[in-house]
C-alpha cells in the first residue's frame, strides 16, 4: 500500500538514488501547474457548445458570454476541489487511515443533514446561513464517527472508521429524506443540490464561502509539520514535545472548515478526498509539507476536469460532478481495499 | 457413560432426591429446541398483533366483524375501499417484504459470519434499486421487466463484491460493498435529477423503500416468488449450522462451497424480489438476523429472522403513517432513521472480531 508514514526507504532515498525515483520538486510543480491550466482552459472551452480559444480573451467575440458563464462554475470547481483534496489529505494523515475521505467518513452527510434541518425547520435560504450549520453538522458527524470507531479493543482501525462512517451516512440520509418529504418545496431544489454539482451557482455563493476555505487552507498548510510529527505515532510525537491532542484539534478544525464549506457550496461530493492524496503521494512522497499543497492542486484539477467531462459525456444533459467523482473514485477505492485488505 | 450401566456396579445406593442424570441431559438438549418453538410462537403472535393493528387501526378504524365481512366480499361504503385498496395490500406487502429481507439478511450474515455483511449494507439492495430506477426513468419500462432489472442489478453487485473481496470474507467484503453501495447511490441520484417533477415520488420509493400504493398484482408476483424461494432456502439451509463454522470446517463436515454459494444466491434473489416490490427498505435485512439471534439465545434461526423482519416492516410502516402528525413517511425512512443508531451501537460495543470466529450479536 502507499505509505502514509515516511518509511526507511523514503528517508534513505531522499536525496536521489534508489530504484523508484520520484520526479523532482520542480517537475511536480510544473506538472501540477500545466494540469491546472489545462483543466481550467478545457472547462472554459468545452461544454454543450464548444467555444474557440479566441473567445476567451476577446470580449467582443460572439461566444464570449458563454465563457463568462462558465467562468463562475470553473472558479467554484477549483475552490471546492482544492478544499476536498486538502481535506482528504488531512484526514488520511490525521487518522493514519488510507480509506479516509470526507464523503466516506460521514462528514458530508453531517453537513447535508444540518443544512436540510436549516432549510425545513428554520426556512434558511442564504449561503451565509447555511455555512455555520454545515460546519456544525460536519463537526458533529466527524466527532461521532471517530468517537464510535475508537471504542472497543483495537481502537479506530481503518475498517471500523469506514464502516461507522457508512452507517452514520445511511442513517442521516434517512433522516434527511424524512425531512424533505415533509417539505415538497425544499425537495425540488434539494434533489439537484444533493448530487454534488458546481453548475448554476453564482459568484456570490463562492465569495460567501471563500473566507472559510482560506482559513481552513491556512490552518492546514501551517499544520503540515504537526501531521508529520503525528505520523510517527502518538508516543513518539509526545516524546518530541508535541501536544498531540491540541495538534489533532487544529487539524480537525481545518478539516471541518474545508469539508463543511465544500459541502455547503457544491453539495456532497465523495471520493475526491480519497483519490487525490493517493495519487499525489505517489508523485511527491509522504511528506505532508509537499503532500498538502499538491493535494489541493490535484483536487482542483480533478473536480474541474470531472465537471468538464460531465458536460459532454451523456448529451443532451449534464452528469453532475458528484457522480463523475464517484465514477473515478469507486475503482480506486476498490483497488485500495484489495491492497490494504491483504493485511486483514 | 456410567448412568447407562445400571445400578449393580455401584455399592452405594443412589440418593433418592438426586434427579436422574439421563433426564437432566435430555432436558438440557431439548431446551434450545423448546425455546426456539416458544420464540417462534411468540413472534407469530406479535406478527398477528401488528398485522391486525395495521389493518384495523389508524385514522380509520375498522371493527373485526366488519373486516371479516369485507373479506367475505361484502361492500361496506368507504370501509371496503380503504381496507381492500389501501390497508390490506400495504400490510400484506409489509409482511412479505419483511420476510424476504429478514431471511436474505440472515443468510448473508450467517454464511459470511459477519453481522455487517447484510445485503443492504454491502450494496445489493441498492444495486437492485439502481437498476430498477434506471430502466423506469430512462427507458420507460413498467411492470415485471422492472423487477427483472432489479434482480439483474442485485446479482451484478453481488458478483462485483465477490470479485473484489476474493476469498477474503470479513471486512474486506464489507468495505467493497460499501464502495459499491456509494456508486449505486450516485447512479440513483443521477437518475433522480433526470426525472420530471411528477415522477419524483415514484423515484423516491426506490431511494427509500415504501409499501404504500402497491397493486395486488405486484403482491401476487412477490408471493409467487417467495413461494418458490423460501422452501428452496429451507432445503438448502439444512447445512447452515455447518456453514457457520467456517469454510474449512464446513468442507470437513461434507458441506462444500457450492452449497454455501447456492444459499447466498437464494439470499440475493430474496432481497432482489423484495426490493423490486417495495424498494430498498433500509436496515431490515441488517437488523432481523441479529435480533432473532439474540432472542434465540445466540443461535441462528432463519424462521425467527423472517418473523422479526415482517414485524419490523409492519411496525415501521405503521409508525411512518401515523406517528408523525400529517406526515406519511415511507417505511424505509423510519427503519433507516432508527436502524442506523442500532448499527452504530453495535459498532460501539465492539464485538466486531469480524472475520475471525463467531461473533456476538
Amino acid at each position: 500500500m502507499t505509505a502514509l508514514v515516511p518509511t526507511r526507504d523514503d528517508v534513505s532515498r531522499a536525496p536521489g538514488g534508489g530504484q523508484r525515483r520520484r520526479p523532482a520538486l520542480p517537475a511536480s510543480v510544473a506538472i501540477s501547474i500545466v494540469a491546472l491550466a489545462g483543466a481550467g482552459a478545457l472547462s472554459l472551452l468545452v461544454g454543450a457548445r464548444a467555444v474557440p480559444l479566441a473567445a476567451v480573451w476577446d470580449a467582443a467575440h460572439p461566444m464570449h458570454a458563454v465563457v463568462e458563464a462558465r467562468l463562475d462554475r470553473t472558479l467554484l470547481g477549483l475552490a471546492v476541489g482544492a478544499a476536498l483534496g486538502l481535506a482528504g489529505a488531512l484526514m488520511q494523515g490525521l487518522t493514519r487511515n488510507p480509506l479516509a475521505d470526507p464523503g466516506i467518513l460521514g462528514v458530508n452527510a453531517g453537513a447535508t443533514f444540518a443544512m436540510v434541518v436549516g432549510m425545513t425547520a428554520f426556512g434558511f435560504s442564504g449561503m451565509g446561513q447555511f455555512l455555520p450549520l454545515a460546519f456544525v453538522g460536519a463537526a458533529v458527524a466527524a466527532a461521532a464517527v471517530h468517537g464510535i470507531a475508537s471504542l472497543g479493543r483495537d481502537g479506530a482501525t481503518p475498517m471500523k472508521l469506514a464502516i461507522t462512517g457508512a452507517a452514520l451516512s445511511a442513517g442521516l440520509a434517512s433522516w434527511t429524506t424524512g425531512l424533505l418529504l415533509a417539505d415538497r418545496k425544499t425537495m425540488e431544489s434539494f434533489r439537484f443540490w444533493q448530487v454534488g454539482t458546481v453548475a448554476g451557482r453564482g459568484t456570490d455563493v463562492l465569495l460567501a464561502g471563500l473566507p472559510f476555505l482560506i482559513l481552513g487552507a491556512v490552518l492546514a498548510l501551517a499544520g503540515a509539520r504537526l501531521l508529520n510529527t503525528l505520523a510517527l505515532g502518538d508516543d513518539l510525537a509526545r516524546g518530541l514535545g508535541r501536544r498531540t491532542t491540541r495538534d489533532r484539534l487544529v487539524i480537525a478544525l481545518a478539516i471541518v472548515l474545508l469539508a463543511g464549506t465544500a459541502t455547503a457550496l457544491a453539495g456532497p461530493i465523495a471520493f475526491v478526498g480519497l483519490v487525490v492524496p493517493h495519487v499525489v503521494r505517489a508523485l511527491v512522497g509522504p511528506d505532508h509539507r509537499r503532500l498538502l499543497p499538491f493535494s489541493m492542486l490535484g483536487g482542483a484539477v480533478l473536480v474541474v476536469l470531472a465537471d468538464t467531462v460531465g458536460r459532454v459525456v451523456l448529451p443532451p444533459s449534464e452528469v453532475q460532478v458528484g457522480i463523475m467523482a464517484a465514477v473515478v473514485g469507486v475503482p480506486v477505492f476498490l483497488a485500495l481495499i484489495r491492497r490494504t485488505g491483504r493485511a486483514l | 457413560m456410567t448412568v447407562t450401566l445400571g445400578r449393580p456396579l455401584t455399592t452405594e445406593p443412589p440418593t433418592p432426591s438426586a434427579p436422574d442424570a439421563l433426564d437432566v441431559v435430555r432436558r438440557a438438549r431439548r431446551a434450545p429446541v423448546r425455546h426456539h418453538r416458544r420464540l417462534l410462537a411468540g413472534l407469530a403472535v406479535a406478527l398477528v398483533g401488528a398485522f391486525a393493528a395495521r389493518v384495523l387501526l389508524g385514522d380509520y378504524t375498522v371493527t373485526v366483524p366488519d373486516f371479516v365481512r369485507i373479506l367475505g366480499g361484502e361492500q361496506i361504503p368507504g370501509a371496503t375501499y380503504i381496507v381492500m385498496e389501501s390497508k390490506l395490500p400495504r400490510a400484506v406487502l409489509a409482511v412479505l417484504v419483511g420476510v424476504a429481507f429478514g431471511v436474505g439478511g440472515a443468510i448473508f450474515q450467517t454464511t459470511l459470519r459477519n453481522p455487517l455483511a447484510s445485503p443492504d449494507i454491502v450494496g445489493i439492495s441498492l444495486g437492485a434499486s439502481a437498476a430498477a430506477i434506471t430502466v423506469i426513468a430512462l427507458a420507460g419500462w413498467t411492470g415485471w421487466p422492472v423487477s427483472a432489472a432489479a434482480i439483474v442489478g442485485a446479482l451484478a453487485v453481488a458478483l462485483a463484491v465477490r470479485a473484489v473481496a476474493g476469498d477474503h470474507g470479513g471486512f474486506r467484503l464489507v468495505l467493497a460493498g460499501i464502495g459499491l453501495a456509494a456508486a449505486m447511490q450516485s447512479v440513483i441520484q443521477y437518475v433522480f435529477t433526470r426525472v420530471d417533477e411528477y415522477d419524483v415520488q415514484l423515484v423516491l420509493r426506490w431511494l427509500t423503500g415504501s409499501v404504500n400504493g402497491v397493486a395486488w398484482q405486484a403482491i401476487g408476483l412477490l408471493a409467487l416468488a417467495l413461494a418458490v424461494l423460501l422452501p428452496a432456502t429451507g432445503w438448502v439451509a439444512r447445512s447452515l449450522r455447518a456453514t457457520e463454522l467456517g469454510d474449512d470446517t464446513a468442507a470437513g463436515l461434507g458441506v462444500g462451497r457450492g452449497r454455501t454459494d447456492l444459499l447466498m444466491l437464494l439470499g440475493v434473489l430474496l432481497v432482489a424480489v423484495a426490493v423490486a416490490a417495495a424498494g430498498p427498505v433500509a436496515f431490515v435485512a441488517f437488523l432481523s438476523g441479529p435480533i432473532a439471534r439474540a432472542l434465540n439465545r445466540g443461535r441462528t434461526t432463519l424462521p425467527a429472522a423472517a418473523l422479526v423482519g415482517a414485524v419490523i416492516v409492519l411496525v415501521g410502516d405503521y409508525a411512518g403513517a401515523y406517528a408523525f402528525a400529517d406526515l406519511n413517511l415511507p417505511v424505509g425512512v423510519v427503519t433507516g432513521a432508527f436502524g442506523a443508531p442500532f448499527l452504530l451501537w453495535l459498532l460501539a460495543r465492539g464485538p466486531l472480531r469480524g472475520h475471525r470466529g463467531r461473533r456476538a450479536a
